[in-house]
């Protein structure tokens, strides 16, 4: 064993020794390695973060034909440091009516709950915060939280527009919460367990999960985008009605936590449909060199928030009332169909060898989907020809 | 003291105060965000109990969806309702003393079982597949397992007439 | 360490510690004048007429209902489809029956017109 092998274990026995060297407890020891190892994850994420800033700016830019930020710094790169100045010197304003406790905790708690997630996250073989037996429905939980935020930034804020995105941005997100979840049973019953751990080594000989159901991967990102917030599910926002929505009131470093909040949720996201379909820190030789696989994992969440980017910055926004349907008429029932045939067909083929099970499952895809097509495309067609009979 | 202990007494400290800031608070929302707090002081309970998925269970249900549906259901009601109503009535003294009663006789109660202060024992294999497995067995809970999806339509249709009616 | 939820506190803990960080830098470095046409609420230049706690569309809490049953199921499921593989056919039968029942639930709200956005 060797530093490039396991370089978490490396570096905790090496730490170790000095703090017990120092005539300290083993276990206290333990506990605050365990505490640098925390500190030094989150403040990492945090800087990956700022350069997100910077990622989505030029992104975006380039989506819309143009430069995206160019002054500052080669490509600039830098651009978000003047941000981040400018957003701390800024006066920090608490409206007149505002409920100061809860104004001042729920940009907090809208960024930490993203931070939360990353204690499961397996970023390679051997490196990951804690093998979570219930890592799945702690995202689902770490989603509550962050609903819970909005909802407090909206109604502290003692503005109308505020309550208004904020009550659309609730009812957005706890309805797609529905789909979201069902969507992550289908890599349960494929993996038989709900860690994301054992849910990347299940798909460790190139049987992504991406191939045995695509379409619980295109519901995922879907459900996922619609959790964000994010276009075409930004009603919460909407500058041309509500202005900023929950965030309206926000001022200086309050209202860039909310942004690097959303920024990270995004990438998190990204690398969840990575840990969940694209088969996690897999790929060449990342067995043996985990620092390999952490870059593989981190190439494949930049791709999970580049797909989220390039909807976010291609599709309008959607009315309220067609957002909600999307959602209970069109992406529940479908979930729940293929929940069912993903569990049949798993129960079915699960004995048989890969080269049977993968094309297999892949059909029972393409089947609901091919059954949801007909029966959007029945419906149209009844609704025009209702139309014309007018 | 183990650490858990310690971590216990803090989380039921925790859970009591906001609990009491439940009642006490005049606020409907502030009384909405500390019950959220009371239940996420369940949680960590859950936590200490090894019962990983009670406790995601409770954040997930709890806080994510029934503290949701109180927030939306204190701003169907009208701010003067709060600002004009007394929180609470005369007999007020009578209740909060057969609460002290029923409380201290539940404690009584509780500290007269055998298990009382024991050591609780190690969890032996993966209770989350246990629990999985008890779940749809036919020999321990699958009656209240279909059951409970039974009472959930039943909740279903309740809904749906609840609001018809207006 | 035995228990995970050890390292999830002290994760939750320190998550919660570093975005205050940047807040506290902000109280310290950044100006503090405040004045009431400052603080007044933003409605676009308006004026603010009235309460900001107005009455919300029944609708919202509809939803959180539908949305809570569905919740409660879907948690329900978690544990079934994670024994799946270890378990006899007819359990996988038991958990279709149990969303075959819930799925109807909502083909009978549909039918209501409960889903509709009025």
């Amino acid at each position: 064993m060797n530093f490039w092998t396991d370089p978490i274990h490396v570096i905790y026995q090496g730490l170790m020794q000095t703090f017990t060297g120092w005539g300290m407890a083993a276990d206290v020891a333990g506990i605050i390695i365990n505490l640098l190892g925390i500190v030094l994850m989150i403040t990492a994420i945090m800087v990956l973060d700022i350069f997100l800033v910077w990622i989505e700016r030029k992104v975006v830019a380039r989506f819309q034909d143009r430069l995206g930020p160019n002054r500052v710094g080669p490509w600039g790169i830098f651009q978000p440091f003047p941000d981040i100045i400018k957003l701390v010197l800024k006066e920090d304003i608490t409206p007149a009516g505002a409920d100061k406790w809860v104004f001042n905790l729920a940009p907090i708690l809208s960024l930490a709950s993203v931070i939360f997630l990353w204690a499961v996250v397996p970023l390679a073989s051997r490196i990951y915060g804690v093998d979570l037996n219930v890592a799945l429905l702690y995202l689902v939980a770490s989603g509550s939280i962050g609903t819970l935020s909005i909802i407090m930034a909206g109604w502290s804020s003692n503005n109308k527009y505020a309550l208004v995105g904020a009550y659309r941005m609730v009812a957005n997100m706890v309805s797609y919460e529905v789909p979201l979840a069902a969507s992550l049973l289908i890599p349960t019953i494929l993996s038989g367990s709900m860690s994301l751990t054992n849910i990347v080594n299940q798909q460790a000989h190139g049987v992504w999960f991406f191939l045995v159901s695509p379409l619980g991967a295109l519901l995922f990102l879907v459900a996922a985008i619609a959790e964000l917030g994010r276009s075409p599910f930004d009603l919460n926002e909407g500058e041309s009605e509500i202005v900023a929505g929950f965030h309206i009131e926000y001022t200086g470093m309050k209202f860039g936590l909310f942004y690097a909040g959303e920024l990270l949720h995004a990438f998190t996201f990204g690398g969840f449909v990575a840990a969940l379909f694209f088969g996690g820190w897999h790929g060449p030789w990342a067995e043996a060199y985990p620092l390999l696989g952490a870059f593989y994992f981190i190439a494949k969440a930049m791709f999970g928030y580049w797909l989220i980017m390039w909807i976010k910055y291609t599709v309008p926004r959607i009315r309220i009332d067609h957002m909600l349907a999307f959602n209970w008429k069109f992406l529940t029932p479908l979930a729940f169909a293929l929940l069912i045939v993903t569990a049949l067909a798993h129960r079915f083929l699960m004995d048989f060898p890969a080269w049977v099970y993968v094309p297999g499952m892949f059909l029972s895809n393409v089947l609901v989907a091919w059954a949801t097509l007909e029966i959007l495309r029945g419906n149209a067609r009844r609704e025009r020809l209702a139309a014309e009979a007018h | 003291m183990t650490a858990e202990q310690i971590i216990f007494y803090i989380a039921t400290g925790f859970i009591l105060v906001s609990a009491l800031m439940v009642v006490t608070t005049r606020n409907l929302i502030h009384a909405a965000l500390w019950l959220v707090a009371t239940l996420f002081g369940v949680a960590v309970v859950y936590a200490t109990l090894d019962a990983s998925f009670l406790a995601v269970v409770q954040v997930v249900v709890y806080i994510g969806a029934i503290a949701i549906m109180f927030v939306f259901a204190v701003m169907l009601t009208k701010r003067n309702l709060l600002d004009h109503v007394p929180q609470t009535n005369a007999n007020w003294p009578w209740a909060a003393g057969i609460a002290a009663l029923v409380g201290a006789g539940l404690l009584y109660t509780a500290s007269q079982l055998t298990t009382f202060g024991a050591q609780r024992p190690a969890l032996s294999g993966d209770s989350l597949m246990n629990l999985g497995k008890a779940l749809v067995s036919p020999d321990a809970f699958v009656l209240p397992f279909e059951a409970a999806s039974i009472l959930l339509l039943a909740a279903l249709v309740g809904a749906v007439y609840l609001v018809n009616k207006r | 360490m035995e228990n995970p939820w050890i390292y999830i506190g002290l994760f939750v803990l320190i998550g919660v510690i570093i975005p205050i960080v940047p807040l506290a830098a902000s109280a310290i470095l950044a100006p503090h004048k405040p004045n009431p046409i400052k603080q007044s609420t933003y409605e676009c230049g308006m004026e603010t007429v009235g309460d900001n706690w107005v009455q919300f569309k029944s609708q919202y809490y509809i939803f959180a209902l539908a949305f809570l049953i569905f919740d409660v199921e879907t948690v329900f499921l978690f544990p079934w489809a994670l024994a799946l593989n270890q378990t006899p056919l007819f359990v996988t039968a038991e958990g279709v029956i149990f969303i075959l029942i819930l799925l109807a639930g909502l083909y009978f709200v549909w039918q209501k017109r409960m889903l509709e956005w009025v």
